[in-house]
């Protein structure tokens, strides 16, 4: 656990609030005087887990910044949802440039608050990018990467739903293998997003040993809060990486968002951890282990693997995936299991 | 800011977009009702007064409680506690304590003389109540808090009936029993103790009564037909424990032979092993069909309790009982085999169950009365008008909870009688299943388990064999209680909304939704720990 | 102060003189020298408050700008031909937004064949991205334009392109009168943002906008170009003013009191023009030159009343609409509508093509015969085109063409390919 986990407290760690704690201790989703940075009348799906992370996250960062924060972000989902004319959900200072730029963008209004707080014309802005992993680990990969290797001050939030779900559900370079998509549909011998070499963008930002690195699910909140303040904490470009799961794309009623989340870090198929300049600080200990089927299963992207002949082999190959996560992140304690 | 046209908007502005709309189905919040609470026979709200406990407020915690049992520190020590075994938690880990937290609170209210709540107007009725057991006192209580006159005529020199009488100071300390008794006389109940009554309805014209809960309990022994020796010693268990109060205490001899299965007999041989006999229990069937609690089989074996299964007696000598040897049939019941053995014996208590006294009632028109106890209707009153009656005397399970539970019950009735009305329970709730649960959300936190005396000081002292948690470990066991199908107010609901439609309304008052943005996703209902959203249809 | 020196290193002074304080480069060339210039100074402290950021490719270098300039910070980049159409996507967004950025392009010609010569066809291809586009003349010219440029980016929250030819003049050392800070302190006030990213007073920019607004948006952006068609000379003025100048301005005429012939060009081939135009005054030819400096805005008024006497209009362009013809021309024939002017259009220096006196003069005696067919490519090997012609004719597989053309013309210019 990468805080120190709230030990006997009837609901100890995972809700989202805990009257038993300290105000001070309590998260900042539970905080009735909470930013909603992304406000109520939004356009996203019902269940939306991006929806969810971003308000968690930049609530967290609003909070960890004392309200001093611009967000630059890329076209996707959350663009779309939150902006259309004549309304906008945000309740921050936000800007939209275009798929591929959201890095770059954040990256210059860094460079325009640097240069306005030495000119003493406003107080320490801190700058947030954010975007979906379409627009993070494909199109914006470019600016993603220049950003994090001239160290700019930004922090970076990829939500992560693994493909274009705002372009009806394509298959991205985050798309996991074995995932139906519109453009990896189920069919011929090998059903489903092929299994490639994967595109894990959390690593590649480790090896350009940034200042820090973190994966999150919006299914554990304290850790997700902890890890976007920790972020702020650091000087430099900070990139965190959260599974927010989509019921469109997914095929999964909105009711699961959460339970998805957290099936996804407990099979080990989505690995929480921190690393701090490159190397891995915190990983998040799975809690209760299960088979990748728990995770599969009530998705019917995966609905192929589970027909009249399960596909076995599959099923074996994404668990191998899994077993690797484990342990690649050490994400068994091995003091408790 | 000059802004320009469209493409640069107002914060916030969305709040225009009602996105309600879109619901087909509505979260709704409900209150569940807790298994626990479902089953306690005394009607207590333990969710509830757990959810005082878990932040430490011990006193709001015990007031909640004594709303509904004056006896937590009783209870904690004498119920058995079945709520536990209802726990939905034991399908996660082990039931929450309840009972150990019920006499924490209980003693922590004897330690810092918590007082009850105090009626705030007299309503000028008299009320007769007749023993001053657990369902006598209870009533008292419940009626006196009601704003009613209440006098207890007691036939004992002592107040707790069963609670002095039958059950051993080991599991019941008297100055608990005492200052929780005391509590309920200081609001103002008046008690005439060594006051038999021996016709109610006498007793309650000269008193000028209007009304009168009975509740004498099962004092009598019931008695075995024994061939016997003319110097055999054969005396009931009752009096046994009841002689135990008093100064000359009873002589059983070195070998005393326990006749009977229920938690009497198991009472009465561990209080004489503490005497410094060598008790056997003498029981006709096998472990499992033995009526007393398994719990208390135990520790009495661990004292040292001897028992001899499947054997009944066929003889007392003076110094020996002839036992013959029993076999279970198909149908589990014991058989005699026609094999005979022969025992050791100075006593033989006979631990057979008990009969109450009617004798009160001779001559009370309308009065029904079955297999040696007081038909009651739902509303607890007998077949004669304004005469209540609970506890033992009636058709009951017989234990100290429900005979608390009867109290409570019939002092309800006896208020909306006295006014002519009839009282109405609130509609129960839905109960509060284990599915409906989130489990994720709950910390692992495995049952605290309380001291027990050592073996050696139990065989030979009267003190109490099971310890109280302290305040750390108190308050641990409290904060395991799921609260099930009842807001504890985590924030979930608040936090998991992706479209911020849940308000917060402060510390206690819960939440709201506001349908004006909900758009039905239901996450708040899969993630509520407790249960206690429901989904409902919308109506388009 | 006068000076000699670099094309590139005047627009660097220049543009430190306006304070900028964030600027992005990537480099490509001929417009290195500019951000090199530039970067040098913020590092050595020379330009105080300013940030030089080395992007990672010119689509970050103008999504930099695009953050930087919606912060509220007075922004600077450069580029040239295929960097340019590398950040094609954030420049359309740039204008769309209404960001006050300022980029140089240093003019170059867009492969394939790659090339890194001189012509317009870089910033001619953003012709419809909403950016202003201002063409210079001279090194003086450009350098004078940037700090106009800034003011009227700002003055009207859009993006400006000053446009300057690669090599010929970013590589060219001439004498320049470099202004001091004070005089542009007083010409270009700090920068005041009509819309800022500010966690005091936030607003969400960039919204999608559909069917019922798309439309008003893009008028609002026309609109204000419309403005810049009066703001531009109105800056040009106030320059003069301050400055002692003329420069930027919409058009600029040469010898157009009594032209029946007039030659209209942009940049700086206007000075091998005006050369070639005082010969043949000389030799009494009624010819006159009228340059273009404010591409977009479009000066549709104010090209037609300089061409109004005019018998005949040869335009000169560095550009080629593939399939057409000229962009320029196509634009000044809309503002000559309903006049009856010949017209000609004339394709010259793609590529970086040397335009010789000796040939423009020979084209201009043709055009004032009439003698000249539509449309014209100046210098056009026609043995090569004709060679290569021949070779596809006579077999489908006959190799790319550029390759086959080099080996034509020879060893030498292939070699420094």
């Amino acid at each position: 656990m990468s805080f120190q986990p709230v030990k006997f407290y009837q609901t100890g760690t995972f809700t989202v609030g805990n009257r038993l704690l300290e105000p001070d201790q309590r998260s900042v989703q539970a905080n009735m005087e909470r930013t909603n940075s992304l406000n109520s009348g939004h356009r996203a799906c019902q269940g939306c887990g991006e929806a969810l992370g971003a308000r968690y996250a930049i609530d967290a960062a609003m909070h960890a910044t004392n309200k001093q924060l611009i967000a630059a972000n890329a076209t996707g989902c959350l663009e779309v949802f939150s902006t259309p004319y004549p309304e906008t959900s945000w309740q921050i200072p936000w800007i939209h440039s275009l798929f591929g730029n959201a890095a770059a963008v954040a990256t210059g209004i860094a460079a325009a608050m640097k240069v306005k707080r030495k000119k003493g014309l406003v107080g320490d802005v801190r700058v947030v990018a954010q975007g979906g992993d379409g627009g993070t680990t494909d199109i914006g990969f470019g600016c993603l990467s220049g950003m994090f290797e001239r160290n700019d001050d930004v922090l970076y939030i990829c939500y992560d739903n693994g493909g274009y779900m705002n372009t009806g559900v394509q298959r991205s370079s985050a798309t996991p293998p074995a995932a139906r998509t519109a453009t990896t549909m189920p069919v011929g011998p090998e059903p489903g997003n092929p299994f490639g070499q994967g595109k894990f963008v959390p690593a590649i930002a480790m090896a350009h040993e940034i200042p820090y690195v973190a994966t999150a699910t919006v299914a554990d909140l304290r850790d997700l809060e902890h890890k976007v303040k920790k972020a702020m904490t650091f000087r430099g470009a900070r990139y965190i990486h959260i599974l927010v799961p989509c019921p469109l794309g997914w095929g999964a009623a909105s009711r699961d968002t959460m339970k998805l989340s957290r099936l996804a870090k407990e099979t080990g198929l989505f690995p929480v951890f921190e690393a701090q300049y490159g190397e891995i600080t915190n990983s998040t200990k799975i809690r209760r282990l299960l088979p990748v089927e728990e995770y599969l299963r009530p998705q019917k992207r995966y609905a192929h693997l589970f027909g009249k002949t399960p596909a076995v082999e599959t099923i074996a190959r994404l668990q191998a995936l899994a077993d690797k996560n484990i342990r690649r992140y050490a994400l068994l304690d091995k003091e408790a299991n | 800011m000059n802004k320009p046209f469209a493409i640069t908007l107002n914060p916030g502005s969305s709040l225009a977009n009602r996105t309600g709309s879109w619901r087909t189905e509505r979260p709704v919040y409900v209150d569940r009702l807790p298994p626990c609470n479902n089953q306690c026979p005394a009607g207590e709200d333990i969710q509830g007064w757990l959810f005082h406990a878990e932040s430490g407020n011990y006193e709001k915690a015990w007031q909640h409680l004594t709303k509904d049992n004056p006896f937590p520190a009783i209870m904690g020590r004498v119920c058995y506690h079945t709520c536990e075994g209802a726990c939905n938690r034991a399908k996660l880990d082990e039931a929450v304590g309840i009972n150990s937290v019920e006499r924490f609170l209980g003693d922590e209210a004897i330690k810092r003389g918590w007082k009850l709540v105090v009626p705030t107007a007299e309503t000028g009725k008299h009320i007769l109540i007749v023993g001053a057991g657990p369902s006598g006192m209870s009533a008292a209580y419940h009626l006196r808090r009601l704003g009613h006159r209440v006098t207890v005529y007691e036939a004992g020199p002592m107040l707790g009936g069963m609670m002095r009488f039958g059950i051993p100071k080991y599991r019941l300390p008297r100055d608990v029993l005492d200052a929780e008794m005391q509590r309920v006389i200081d609001l103002g109940v008046e008690v005439k103790l060594n006051a038999k009554v021996d016709n109610i309805l006498e007793t309650m014209q000269t008193g000028k009564f209007d009304a009168a809960f009975l509740a004498v309990g099962a004092h009598i022994g019931k008695r075995a037909t024994i061939p016997a020796g003319a110097v055999s010693k054969i005396v009931d268990a009752v009096s046994v424990l009841r002689s135990m109060e008093h100064e000359d205490k009873p002589m059983l001899g070195r070998r005393v032979v326990v006749y009977g299965g229920g938690n009497t007999a198991i009472d009465v041989a561990r209080t004489a092993k503490r005497m410094g006999a060598e008790p056997i229990i003498v029981y006709r069937r096998t472990r499992d069909k033995m009526p007393a609690h398994d719990f208390e089989v135990e520790e009495a074996l661990q004292e040292g309790v001897m028992i001899k299964w499947l054997s009944t007696i066929k003889h007392a000598g003076d110094s020996s009982i002839t036992v013959e040897k029993m076999e279970l049939d198909a149908n589990g019941f014991p058989q005699p085999t026609g094999e005979f053995e022969t025992l050791e014996a100075d006593s033989v208590v006979l631990a057979l169950g008990q009969d109450v006294d009617l004798g009160l009632l001779n001559g009370v028109p309308g009065l029904e009365v079955t297999d040696g106890v007081v038909k009651v209707d739902a509303n607890m009153m007998t077949g004669h008008a304004g005469i209540f009656a609970g506890g033992d005397m009636v058709p009951t399970e017989r234990n100290i909870t429900v005979a608390v539970g009867h109290g409570k019950k019939a002092a309800r009735h006896i208020d909306a009688w006295l006014k002519g009305e009839k009282y109405e329970a609130p509609a129960k709730h839905q109960l509060a299943t284990f599915e409906r649960l989130n489990t994720w959300y709950y910390s692992d936190a495995p049952k605290t388990v309380r001291p027990m005396l050592d073996v050696i000081r139990r065989q030979s002292t009267f003190e109490e064999v099971q310890g109280g948690l302290d305040e750390t470990n108190a308050l641990f066991e409290a904060r395991r209680c799921l609260s099930c199908g009842n807001c504890f107010e985590c924030d979930n609901c608040y936090g998991v909304c992706p479209d911020n439609a849940v308000i917060k309304l402060g510390p206690g008052k819960r939440f709201e939704f506001n349908y004006d943005y909900c758009k039905g996703c239901g996450l708040c209902v899969a993630e509520c720990p407790c249960g206690a959203i429901n989904m409902e249809p919308e109506n388009i | 102060m006068l000076k000699q020196i670099e094309g590139s290193h005047a627009v660097a002074e220049a543009v430190a003189l306006c304070r900028p304080e964030v600027i992005c480069a990537y480099p490509i060339s001929p417009q290195t020298h500019i951000v090199e210039g530039v970067g040098e100074m913020v590092k050595s402290g020379e330009l105080e408050d300013c940030e030089f950021i080395n992007v990672e490719s010119e689509f970050a270098a103008m999504s930099v700008a695009i953050g930087s300039s919606a912060a509220g910070a007075r922004t600077y980049t450069a580029t040239a031909s295929q960097g340019l159409l590398f950040m094609v996507e954030a420049v359309y967004n740039a204008s769309g937004l209404g960001l006050p950025i300022v980029m140089t392009v240093a003019n170059r010609a867009i492969g394939a064949p790659i090339n890194i010569w001189n012509d317009h066809s870089d910033s001619i291809s953003q012709r419809d991205s909403g950016w202003i586009q201002l063409f210079a003349e001279t090194n003086q010219e450009a350098l004078d334009l940037h700090i106009q440029a800034f003011k009227l980016a700002e003055e009207l929250s859009h993006p400006v392109m000053v446009c300057m030819d690669g090599f010929i003049l970013t590589h060219a050392y001439e004498r320049v009168d470099m202004p001091t800070q004070a005089q542009v302190d007083a010409f270009l006030p700090p920068y005041e943002p009509r819309q800022v990213l500010d966690p005091a007073e936030p607003v969400s920019i960039g919204a999608m906008v559909g069917p019922e607004a798309f439309a008003e948006v893009r008028y609002l952006e026309h609109e204000k170009q419309m403005r810049a068609l009066e703001l531009i000379p109105a800056i040009a003025k106030e320059f003069k003013a301050g400055f002692g100048r003329d420069s930027g301005g919409l058009v600029r005429g040469y010898c157009m009191e009594d032209a029946e012939t007039v030659i209209v060009a942009m940049g700086s081939l206007l000075g091998t023009i005006k050369d070639t135009v005082d010969a043949m005054r000389a030799a009494g030819a009624k010819i006159g030159v009228l340059g273009i400096v404010s591409f977009r805005p479009f000066p549709l008024d104010a090209v037609r009343a300089a061409l109004m006497g005019a018998k005949r209009v040869v335009v000169v362009e560095k550009t080629f609409a593939v399939g057409i013809g000229g962009i320029l021309a196509t634009d000044i024939r809309t503002a000559m509508d309903g006049i009856k002017i010949l017209d000609y259009t004339v394709v010259a220096g793609l590529g970086g093509r040397p335009i010789t006196k000796k040939s423009l003069h020979e084209l201009f005696e043709k055009a004032l015969r009439d003698d000249l067919p539509a449309l014209t490519f100046l210098d056009l090997d026609w043995d090569i085109v004709n060679k290569q012609l021949e070779r596809e004719r006579k077999k489908r597989r006959s190799g790319p063409a550029a390759e086959n053309i080099l080996r034509d013309v020879g060893s030498h210019v292939a070699q420094h390919s």
